[in-house]
């Protein structure tokens, strides 16, 4: 039901002016158009993980066994005859990251507790960017200083320890320090949005600040806790360059983690750091352990995603 | 229960146990503040000889004396480059798609908020994986050349630049987006005139952010099959390259067979890649204190 | 009788000559004819049942307790409501007889001609000079920038206290200066229609009379709906008054009475009007 008689849009103002747009918008639609496709892409590169991962994998399967490989003992995919059990390769990765939080847990929750409940605001200031200096600093400068002073320096050094020169308990370590900062940052956060009125009550009980900090505050900020352990496991399990570089690339199948433990991501950097001829034995190994490390990472971020949406929700 | 405890004046066992307990926290936090020195101060003392100008002019070279950083470090800037032309519009677009277009109640677009999330976790080696199946080889093909190094290290920290792409476009107020439809304009004007300029000191502090991670990155691009011995700076996209991780990858390697030989020259480049971390930090930070818009 | 002349200095504060000013004009077509206008979010309506018209060239006020939907209103009359998802919009809007929410019709074009001032000031993080400039450059206007800035700053009665810093940010300016760029913002665009959301409440009281004034001096030109909780500024600026409430059964808000802003106040005709206009209620 337009009314009669346009107007030109600069002049005036119209008496009876028509509604419709001059000419169709599609400008706007191409832009979104653009964008949409824009956020595919992050789409499609999961899409292209797990293509390429399974793809390969599955022509994997099909020469070696199933069960082989997922409860095998033997990693010596190069040997003749060839072995593809990945156990050895999961210990070293699980060893590394158990090491590495039972660092990292301890350290990174004393930093978020005296960040939150006792440090003064300067002291803060100061010490955020040192934790954010830590979190930024690539992990081959921690690689380097795991083989070159940490294992000769302090474990053989300094503790005596009768470790090899590439040995899971340094790579374990020094992957500790590194995801405190993972620990200590999201812990912090959700110590501080624990509501003070909540201290305010146990201290107003005759708590002391221990009392308040154990018992009142950490269990608020439990899930914030246990979700920012979670993501710390996941970058530790997906951690390379340390391992590769002191963690040795034997595998074990055993518990020393004085000696060499391969683990996942240290055999996925050895083998591609040569050329691997598409199609080859070890070529389709790469992915097949590929696959393995996504799938158990996956798993860890999954349940990372539910508990910080959990977090989140309880103060929201 | 003591009397005291009930009345609320701690006990001297409760002072001291209080007392233990901020000194423990206070030495678990020296403790990791104290490796951290030490590490750098083990890298400074072991590099800082070899730094000087000819390690920065020369190639690297199987006479230690005689290796320099030049086309790693040129490597490097070229990775960032390719790097930053595709996160700067596919992790803009995104970010403003996700924000200003998305209707969020939609599945499919509360599926790619949670693929953005998880991709962000998904360990780095696992991305040079990908580079090599569809980049290197596989349907692009590209060869073990800069733009597929550089794209997969744009995929990498793709999230990283969307995460907080969206955090700076939700900073602006709605008001302002109000104000400017009430007057007329498109919602495309509106934010390409208001909401992303307000926007850009939060998103240029993001992709500086993600350049700093994408730098010292060296899983991904050893899959991709980035050079470790190579003479010369990259001539173009289609070039093989090195990059500094690499470099420092290849002499540690090589540091532990000759001790004296090539472990300074790992140190001396990690010096230099800290360096360079530290400058790229310093003008996030610049960016984010001079431009931050206070509403 | 002796009670409505005391209620009636209760609630108006100048004299009852006031009015003479405000009588509507002679008839003619109005601006807005709204029938059965309900507006919801999701399932729950905020307001409904709204039929009546608003005069061309004249300030309608629209007022009631909170919650009883006025701004939901204003929102549909420029199709702001368009930017919230869940909102619909059933009945009737014609503005000079078009269907404002017809298929053809360009929510962009609207709000070209029909434009709003919000409660809390927001200008935007530039210029002054920008702040007015934007709405005449995305919308393609070709005269001279600077004669159109100037023209929409004397127009909002700010063109004195900002012709030295055209070029200084428009956050610097205070809270009554800021509504009034934002008038100038909207004046600057041309358009035919200026709807107010309690443009005054995040104001002063000397920053709220002196825009007071500028309506007064724009209904020359310009159709003016205002949504204001401040009955005496309803009473002071307004030709015709539209009043609304909840429902307290369904929680809706509705239209209760509309009439010339006079007999609302003095004489109104339902008795729901007059406990709010004489302060009982709301």
């Amino acid at each position: 039901m337009a009314a009669a008689g346009t107007t030109a849009l600069a002049t005036g103002r119209p008496e009876a002016p028509s509604l419709r747009a001059a000419r169709r918008r599609w400008g706007e639609s191409v832009i979104k158009g653009l964008l949409l496709l824009a956020a595919l892409i992050s789409l499609l590169t999961t899409f292209g993980i797990v293509y390429a991962l399974l793809e390969e994998t599955i022509v994997f399967f099909g020469e070696v066994g199933f069960s082989d490989f997922l409860f095998g003992t033997k990693w010596t995919p190069l040997f003749e005859p060839a072995s593809f059990g990945v156990l050895p390769l999961v210990a070293g990765t699980f060893a590394t990251t158990l090491i590495g939080l039972l660092v990292a847990i301890p350290l990174g929750l004393a930093a978020a507790v005296y960040l939150s409940e006792y440090a003064r605001p300067r002291v803060r200031k100061t010490i955020k960017p040192i934790l954010e200096l830590l979190a930024g600093i690539p992990t081959i400068v921690f690689g380097y200083f795991a083989l070159t002073f940490f294992t000769p320096e302090i474990l053989r050094g300094f503790f005596h320890l009768d470790v090899g020169i590439f040995n899971a308990l340094a790579a374990g370590i020094i992957i500790g320090f590194l995801i405190i900062p993972i620990v200590a940052s999201i812990s912090e956060d959700s110590m501080r949005s624990v509501p003070q009125a909540l201290r305010e009550g146990a201290f107003g009980l005759g708590a002391s600040k221990l009392q308040v900090t154990v018992r009142v505050v950490f269990p608020a900020a439990l899930s914030g806790i246990v979700a920012s352990v979670v993501l710390a496991m996941s970058r530790a399990v997906g951690e390379t360059m340390v391992v590769v570089i002191a963690g040795g690339l034997q595998p074990q199948w055993g518990a020393d983690v004085g000696k060499s433990m391969e683990t996942l991501t240290a055999f996925i950097a050895a083998t591609a750091k040569g050329d691997v001829p598409t199609g080859s034995t070890e070529y389709k190994t790469l992915f097949a352990v590929g696959m393995t490390l996504f799938a158990i990472t996956l798993v860890i971020n999954i349940i990372s995603i539910r508990l910080v949406r959990k977090y989140r929700q309880v103060y929201e | 229960m003591s009397a005291q405890e009930a009345i609320g004046r701690p006990s001297g066992a409760q002072r001291i146990r209080d007392a233990a307990f901020r000194m423990a926290l206070v030495a678990c936090l020296a403790l990791a503040i104290g490796l951290l020195t030490v590490l750098l101060v083990d890298v400074a003392i072991d590099g800082a000889g070899k730094l000087d100008w000819n390690f920065i002019n020369n190639f690297t070279s199987i006479d230690a004396d005689k290796a320099g950083i030049q086309a790693a470090l040129w490597g490097t800037i070229w990775l960032m480059g390719v790097c930053a032309l595709f996160i700067v519009p596919v992790g803009v677009g995104t970010a403003i798609y996700l924000e200003e277009y998305a209707d969020g109640t939609r599945w499919w677009n509360h599926l790619i908020e949670l693929n953005v999330q998880n991709l962000a976790a998904v360990p780095s080696i696992v991305y040079g994986i990908l580079g090599l199946a569809f980049l290197v080889r596989g349907p692009l093909s590209f060869g073990n050349v800069v733009l597929a190094g550089g794209l997969t290290l744009g995929l990498l920290v793709l999230p990283m630049v969307i995460i907080a792409g969206r955090e700076a476009l939700r900073a602006v107020p709605s008001s302002i987006r109000e104000g400017s439809m009430a007057l007329g304009a498109t919602q495309w004007q509106t934010i390409w005139r208001q909401v992303l300029p307000a926007a850009v000191p939060g998103i240029a502090t993001g992709v500086i952010l993600a350049l700093s991670r994408a730098i010292g990155e060296t899983a991904p691009l050893i899959v991709v099959g980035a050079a470790t011995v190579i003479a010369f700076n990259p001539t173009g996209l289609d070039s093989a390259f090195t990059a500094m991780p690499i470099q420092i990858f290849d002499w540690i390697s090589r540091a532990s067979n000759d001790i004296n030989d090539y472990r300074p020259l790992a140190a001396a480049g990690i010096l230099v890649l800290i360096l360079l971390l530290l400058a790229m930090n310093g003008v996030a930070i610049w960016l984010r204190n001079r431009f931050e818009q206070k509403w | 009788m002796a009670t409505k002349s005391l209620r009636t200095e209760v609630v108006i504060e100048r004299p009852a000559a006031r009015f003479a000013e405000h009588r509507p004009r002679a008839a003619r077509e109005p601006v807005f004819h709204l029938e059965d206008v309900k507006v919801s979010y999701g399932d729950k309506a905020a307001v409904s049942d709204v039929t009546f018209d608003i005069a061309t060239k004249e300030i309608t006020a629209l007022i009631g307790p909170s919650g009883c939907g006025k701004s939901t209103l204003i929102r549909c009359l420029n199709r702001m409501n368009d930017l919230i998802a869940s909102a619909r919009v059933d009945g009737r809007v014609l503005y000079h007889g078009q269907d404002l929410y017809g298929s053809e019709v360009d929510a962009v074009e609207v709000r070209k001609r029909i434009g709003m001032v919000f409660q809390k000031p927001n200008p935007f993080p530039k210029s002054i000079y920008d702040n007015i400039a934007f709405g005449p450059r995305v919308l393609g206007m070709k005269e001279d920038m600077d004669e159109i800035v100037e023209r929409a700053l004397r127009q909002a009665a700010v063109w004195d206290e900002a012709k030295d810093r055209l070029k200084s940010n428009a956050f610097g300016m205070s809270g009554g200066q800021q509504q009034r760029l934002c008038i100038a913002r909207a004046l600057a665009v041309e358009p035919d229609v200026i709807l107010m959301d309690e443009p005054c409440s995040a104001l002063d009281p000397i920053s709220t009379g002196k825009i007071e004034e500028l309506m007064q001096q724009l209904r020359e030109e310009y159709s003016i709906v205002i949504v204001t909780h401040n009955m005496q500024q309803a009473a002071r600026v307004s030709d015709r008054t539209a009043f609304f409430t909840v429902d307290p059964e369904d929680r809706v808000g509705r239209l209760v009475e509309y009439d010339a802003t006079e007999t609302v106040f003095t004489n109104p005709s339902e008795a729901r009007t007059e406990a709010y206009v004489t302060g009982k209620v709301g």
